[in-house]
């Protein structure tokens, strides 16, 4: 597989969120406004992609019964930056997201990637897997705000598009809407291309 | 943050529900609610855990991260502390209870992974919570989660007879059911404010 086919089957093909149905607890708390949700997916690229490239740079040295722990710790130490960089250059922005990028550490998508690829696979093969895997999680983060601010709150990014005759949709500020939403993107996606799965 | 632990015990069942408002657990919650009786070990065990393990990182937090400064640690120290009670939790139910072993002991492995250990204990400490209103938060999560997983599994074990749309199955359906269980607890809002 050549590093393009890599990233395109990691980042869409197998989308973590639509196709395997991982990482979806951050996906849907951080979308009700599109900023919170890129730089959110920002710091899972960032994270995801740094930690895929160390895992598989020490994968030969690693015993197999300390595996998963050492993986772990690798994530906690690169989302502990992602944590001090937020606080340091965007504390509105790291308040806001409050534990949920701590929570980037039990992100499922983050263990399964580590597990499924990088730590079977050469180092740059990895960090475009990590950084694709990333990119199509940051992507379906991105969709579901966009419904969710647009109609929640009439913006985009914080800039008002819709008119003053707007009527915000509280429900779409709400919980239950992530849930609709996840859902009617998982049954588009199913129903689109997967048909024979 | 002044709240009294018993209020915030009602409030994390049902105003502030982990799983519904917070959206923590989603992943073992949508794979493991086929069927009810395995939900119920799940839950009990994610409940059992999650006591202990915010009672012990509200320890450690505030007897060694904060002493020493080095709370951006905590992400680390957390992660460690469950993952080790989990283990050790599992050895002695292992040793001194082989039967319940067979019910609970297979759900253990499963809970290290679980965000919502994990996610608890760092709302503890954004929130400021106090020793007891910890322990209170983190049973209540747990029994909120519970209920919640509970829930979906009893509905799932209706929907086999029910004809649900190709592209829709598995997760697509659980989580429109959740979405309405979510807006179901909307109406409980009213009860306990919390945040």
């Amino acid at each position: 597989m050549t590093r393009k086919e890599i990233f395109l089957t990691s980042a869409f093909r197998e989308n973590s969120v639509w196709k395997q149905i991982l990482g979806i607890c951050s996906s849907l708390a951080v979308t009700n406004l599109m900023l919170n949700s890129l730089i959110m997916g920002i710091g899972v690229i960032f994270a995801l992609a740094l930690s895929s490239l160390t895992v598989s740079l020490i994968r030969d040295y690693t015993p197999r019964s300390v595996r998963m722990i050492a993986q772990t710790l690798i994530m906690a130490a690169y989302v502990i930056m992602v944590d001090i960089l937020l606080k340091a250059f965007m504390p509105q922005i790291s308040k806001q997201l409050g534990p949920y990028v701590g929570l980037i550490i039990t992100n499922c998508i983050l263990m399964g990637r580590l597990e499924a690829f990088a730590s079977k696979n050469p180092p740059l093969d990895s960090l475009v897997d990590g950084i694709g895997a990333g990119i199509g999680y940051t992507f379906v983060l991105l969709l579901i705000s966009f419904v969710r601010e647009l109609f929640g709150f009439g913006t985009l990014f914080g800039i008002r598009i819709l008119g003053s005759w707007w009527t915000n949709w509280s429900i779409m500020v709400m919980a239950p809407s992530a849930f609709f939403l996840l859902a009617l993107l998982i049954w588009i996606v199913n129903s689109k291309y997967y048909k024979e799965g | 943050m002044d709240i009294s632990a018993f209020l915030l015990f009602w409030a994390a069942i049902f105003t502030s529900n982990i799983l519904l408002t917070n959206f923590l657990g989603m992943c073992s919650y949508l794979s493991v609610s086929k069927e009810v009786e395995s939900s119920l070990g799940l839950g009990i065990a994610v409940t059992f855990v999650l006591v202990f393990t915010t009672g012990l990182n509200w320890l450690v937090y505030r007897y060694l991260l904060v002493p020493l400064g080095i709370e951006y640690l905590q992400y680390i120290v957390f992660i460690i502390v469950i993952a080790a009670f989990v283990q050790l939790l599992e050895l002695l139910i292992e040793r001194y209870a082989p039967a319940l072993y067979y019910t609970l002991g297979i759900f253990l492995p499963l809970i290290t992974v679980n965000c919502a250990i994990f996610g608890v204990s760092l709302f503890m400490v954004i929130r400021d919570y106090n020793f007891v209103q910890s322990l209170a938060y983190g049973l209540g999560s747990g029994l909120g989660w519970l209920l919640a997983i509970l829930m979906l599994a009893g509905i799932r074990s209706k929907l086999r007879e029910k004809m649900v749309p190709a592209g829709l199955r598995g997760a697509g359906i659980s989580l429109i059911i959740t979405g309405i269980m979510a807006l179901a607890f909307i109406g409980f809002s009213g009860i306990a404010p919390i945040q």
